[in-house]
């Protein structure tokens, strides 16, 4: 595993070693050492908690970065190809983590580059190291991935993580419900994967019939900034709000996981419950991030 | 003698049969064929025993590459190749769908790096019926009939 672009080059194994290397860091049982590499983290696109993020790995690992976040003070500005930025990067960085707005950039930096590329979110499509980072959450909180019942509520049309999320998932007999706006549903070709790999899945509407039987509940914001019309943006925004009177009913391992930020949709009543983990899930990406730079930078 | 409308033979170059009745016209146009030195007839609505109706192409002095061959294959998965020379058959075989296509499918997806920077697109087979082809770059799944060809 050279570079981490999308979920679909993840086998089951190569998931199952990063869970089990990130719980290890976790738990202080190895200790990587990144000193005397840099890491590029360039966000096209602004990010803070993944930014942040990756950040923390690298330096908790003993390594160092420089970042730039947006195009408006870079030479993207001025005309510069992507691919020339890239190679002229890599003439300084050890490994690059890439956030880009085009679909696909990162396999493509990928292949322009002689470092390794790690992909943290290419438009639409993918964000691998957060769904692995939920992954992580879920094994953590549920003892296994295995055999989850796992809802995925709010945005799902463009939400990136729930796609990869969904995909790392059906490598592990789970069983799923999706809810959300009419206009934000699943994509049909995700549904298409999940139906090729026999994973069982229902789309719902009204999800207080299916509270008491669910390990996971994913909730994702509705996301206002890929909206073109703001009159839509505000016909769904409030579509599913999850509050502790809908978490009545919940069995006790039960789980609250969100990609973060957060708008309106988790009330913060919820955060006192115990059943909210997103502030953790948050705290997991550190430790899963961590785990992803080791295996591509080869530490041990 | 029931009489039939037929297509004249060639002495040497291709035959591509049994297109998917109408979608001849596309054929030509996805493998260029229009160049005027290419020498070619053109069957379109034939009744075929095998198909009911079907479309045929034949090219004087033309040989395709294995590129060619297996683009048509996305367009009419049916299409069988005929290589003629001095009016007899010397090679049939049947057109299969690639498994991966390099370059020629342009992504539909504006969005999608291979619309932006300078990179050839890679496409992978995601269902045979019907034909539907997912980007390597972008990940977008698209019908066949969605996506343009560039050679």
């Amino acid at each position: 595993m050279k570079n981490l672009i999308s979920m679909r080059d993840v086998s089951k194994e190569d998931i199952l070693e990063l869970l089990d290397l990130a719980a290890k860091i976790e738990n202080k049982e190895v200790h990587p050492d990144l000193s005397g590499k840099l890491g590029a983290l360039l966000f096209f696109e602004p990010s803070t908690r993944t930014h942040f993020s990756f950040d923390t790995a690298i330096k908790k690992l003993g390594g160092q970065s420089f970042s730039m976040s947006g195009t408006s003070s870079t030479s993207v500005k001025k005309g510069e190809t992507l691919a020339d930025t890239l190679m002229t990067i890599s003439q300084y960085a050890d490994f690059i983590v890439m956030r880009h707005k085009i679909e696909g950039a990162a396999r493509f930096a990928a292949e322009t580059v002689d470092i390794p590329v790690i992909n943290a979110g290419d438009g639409t499509n993918q964000h691998p190291t957060q769904a692995m980072l939920d992954l992580y959450s879920i094994k953590k909180t549920q003892g296994t991935l295995e055999n989850l019942t796992i809802a995925m509520i709010g945005d799902l049309r463009l939400g990136r993580t729930v796609h990869s999320l969904a995909q790392a998932l059906s490598e592990f007999n789970p069983t799923f419900y999706f809810a959300s706006p009419r206009h934000l549903q699943m994509p049909q070709y995700i549904k298409d994967e999940l139906t090729a790999k026999g994973v069982r899945f229902e789309e719902v509407e009204d999800i207080h019939p299916i509270m008491p039987h669910l390990d996971i509940m994913y909730v994702t914001r509705i996301q206002k900034e890929r909206f073109a019309v703001l009159e839509d943006y505000e016909k769904v925004k409030d579509a599913y709000i999850v509050t502790p009177e809908l978490l009545e009913e919940v069995k006790e391992n039960f789980k609250l996981l969100h990609p973060l930020p957060r708008v309106n949709e988790i009330t913060t009543e919820v955060d006192k419950t115990p059943y909210a983990y997103y502030f953790q899930q948050a705290k997991n990406g550190v430790f899963m991030r961590q785990a992803i730079i080791t295996k591509l930078m080869n530490l041990i | 003698m029931k009489k039939q409308l037929k297509v004249d033979p060639i002495k040497s170059g291709t035959v591509i049969d049994h297109i998917t009745a109408g979608k001849a016209l596309q054929v030509i146009d996805l493998i260029n064929l229009k160049q005027p030195e290419n020498l070619m007839m053109i069957g379109v609505n034939l009744s075929s025993n095998k198909m009911g109706k079907k479309d045929i192409i034949k090219i004087e002095n033309r040989v395709l590459s294995d590129d060619e061959v297996n683009s048509i294959a996305l367009i009419s998965p049916n299409a069988s190749l005929i290589i003629i020379e001095d009016f007899e058959v010397i090679k049939k075989k049947k057109i299969e769908i690639p498994e991966k296509i390099k370059g020629h499918i342009v992504c539909p997806n504006p969005a999608c790096v291979t619309n932006i920077e300078k990179v050839e697109t890679r496409f992978e087979l995601a269902g045979k019926d019907p034909v539907e082809v997912r980007c390597e770059y972008c990940e977008k799944k698209y019908g066949i009939e969605e996506v343009k060809f560039r050679f």
